[in-house]
């Protein structure tokens, strides 16, 4: 589309006067750096090699690309088309699109909320691992270090019980977040994910390569990387992939759409998105033969099978890493790499999260930068450091954690996906204003892909979660029944309510709730 | 490491990291790159 296309008119959207506004990306490629900083976190590398091995090792690729073209990739396009679309954050995106969809965009504010307020305590317990990585301070009991002696983990419930090592380094986080978004959505968002993205995948590399040249990394390799071709007729299987995928790319709860609403109306967007998902998937097959280059070795160490040393999430991060950089020559190198890795990609993820909070905001009650952030971050400090510094924040890290990503940002997603196919039917509308500028079309696949496909096996994978609990209480009996409502079904079943009730604050008068026009045939 | 991990290991670099490299070609070919100086000076 030809520059002179763009009209005049002041019928249509002013994107000078909205950014000046509501901030923007500088370019295409910062936004790309900041898309691909939000999807690349810490369940790249905790979360996707377990999935792998667990779901037949070199065989799962197949329902991994699969997953990634017919699912991550289109539900991408799907957030992105939104947020470019209706230039607004969650909220008043889909308040643009619909005004009673607005619940929907308050619904993922809060999920983001909760995510931050917890995800940012991992975030603290790297960062001190980094600094502990130079001495080895786990000693030879890293899963007792971790539990009694770093996070003094008390007896299950909740201890209000400061523990001031966790304390410090939550606090630190906190700043350093609310430096990164005092500054804005380029010089703060934008610029921290531009340099922290190359930043992470040099350490990254390093990180590889040094753990590849460990004794036993082939072993690791092995176990992760051998095709069990028989998983590939387990249903299970491809619902792994599935959930794999849809958990990795942020997609589903606010993050893409506000950031896409930052990006200049003239943008490919498809190839943004084509890039955003390979890039996410580079970067896990990555973690993958470095995680389980470094298990390899210490399988080979302690000389039983890599089935006896594999783990993930919390567990490999801060446990089973720990033992492995005792026992490797260097350790303390693969140490610093490793937790400066989930450090810098966890804090790019975080900042997303907590964009689409400070951004809802902003929109519904035009304020500033700086009051939005301040009204966001201060609560968000206080709940973190009360629940999660503490000697029970461990429990409840857990509880909420499972239960927000199952039972809010997959319900969300199934939700929108159904509202927007089939309640108010704008797919066909959505793919139009991508093919404006897109060099992928988006055609009657695309819709049949969001119409159909994805939401019904999302909504397979979402009712398998759910039977998983119902049939045995989440944590197998380690929590009592009322941390698992309160934390887990009273926190997620809360979040669209109170998602309702904040749709029923009316907007400020200055805010326009009509459908932005963006180009000439628009206006026509 | 056995001959069927290896190869599955270099499928899989490929896949990824060759798909990544197809969409960067096709993005830097892309007919609408947006406009970069855009939101430079706010």
């Amino acid at each position: 589309m030809a520059d002179q296309d763009w009209p005049q008119s002041s019928e249509v959207h002013d994107e000078q006067a909205d950014a000046a506004k509501r901030g923007a990306f500088s370019s295409r490629k910062v936004f790309i750096f900041a898309a691909i900083g939000s999807a690349v976190g810490l369940g790249n590398i905790w979360r996707f090699p377990y999935v792998a091995y667990d779901n037949g090792g070199g065989a799962f690729i197949i329902p991994y690309l699969v997953a990634l073209l017919v699912a991550g990739i289109p539900f991408l396009w799907f957030d992105y088309s939104l947020g470019h679309k209706f230039r607004g954050s969650a909220p008043l995106t889909f308040a643009r699109l619909k005004r009673h969809t607005e619940f929907l965009g308050w619904w993922q504010v809060l999920i983001c909320f909760v995510i931050a307020v917890y995800y940012a305590a991992v975030l603290a317990w790297a960062l001190s691992y980094t600094f502990f990585s130079f001495n080895k301070r786990w000693g030879d009991d890293p899963a007792g270090f971790f539990i009694g002696e770093y996070l003094k983990v008390g007896d299950a419930g909740v201890q209000i019980s400061v523990v001031p090592g966790v304390l410090i380094p939550l606090l630190a986080v906190w700043l350093i977040v609310g430096i990164v978004m005092v500054l804005g959505v380029q010089k703060g968002v934008g610029l921290t994910s531009a340099v922290f993205i190359p930043l992470l995948v040099v350490v990254f590399l390093l990180l590889v390569i040094r753990a590849l040249m460990l004794p036993g990394a082939g072993m690791g390799l092995d176990a992760l990387f051998t095709p069990d071709w028989g998983a590939l007729a387990h249903p299970g299987v491809w619902a792994a992939a599935f959930g794999q995928i849809f958990f990795s790319l942020s997609i589903g709860f606010g993050i893409m759409i506000t950031y896409s609403s930052y990006v200049n109306r003239d943008t490919d967007m498809t190839g943004s998105g084509m890039v955003v998902g390979f890039a996410n998937s580079s970067f896990e097959v990555l973690a993958g033969i470095g995680v389980f280059a470094a298990l390899g070795f210490m399988a080979q160490a302690s000389g039983v099978a890599v089935t006896e040393v594999v783990a993930s999430g919390v567990g490999l991060a801060f446990i089973a890493f720990p033992a492995i950089i005792s026992e490797a020559p260097g350790g303390a190198l693969l140490g610093v790499l490793f937790f400066l890795s989930l450090v810098v990609a966890g804090l790019t993820s975080l900042i997303s999260v907590i964009e689409v909070v400070i951004s809802g905001i902003r929109d519904k009650f035009e304020m500033s930068r700086r009051g939005a952030t301040t009204a966001v971050l201060v609560p968000m400090t206080v709940i973190s450091l009360l629940f999660f510094s503490t000697t029970s924040g461990l429990h409840v890290l857990d509880i909420v954690d499972h239960f927000v990503n199952r039972f809010g940002i997959l319900l969300v997603a199934v939700v929108s996906l159904f509202m927007v196919g089939w309640g108010v039917r704008r797919l066909r509308d959505l793919a139009n204003h991508m093919n404006y500028t897109g060099n992928v079309r988006l055609g009657q696949l695309w819709v049949v892909l969001l119409q159909v496909v994805v939401p019904v096996v999302l909504s397979l994978v979402l009712l398998q979660e759910l039977w998983a609990v119902l049939k045995e209480p989440y944590g197998g009996g380690d929590y009592p029944q009322w941390m698992l409502i309160v934390f887990g079904w009273a926190m997620a079943i809360s979040l669209p309510i109170f998602g309702w009730l904040a749709a029923r604050v009316p907007w400020r008068e200055d805010t326009s709730l009509k459908e932005p026009l963006l180009r000439a045939e628009e206006v026509s | 490491m056995s001959v069927s991990a290896i190869i599955m290991m270099i499928i899989a670099i490929l896949v990824v990291w060759g798909g990544l490299a197809v969409a960067v070609v096709l993005l830097l070919n892309s007919k609408n790159p947006g406009d970069p100086s855009f939101h430079r000076d706010l």
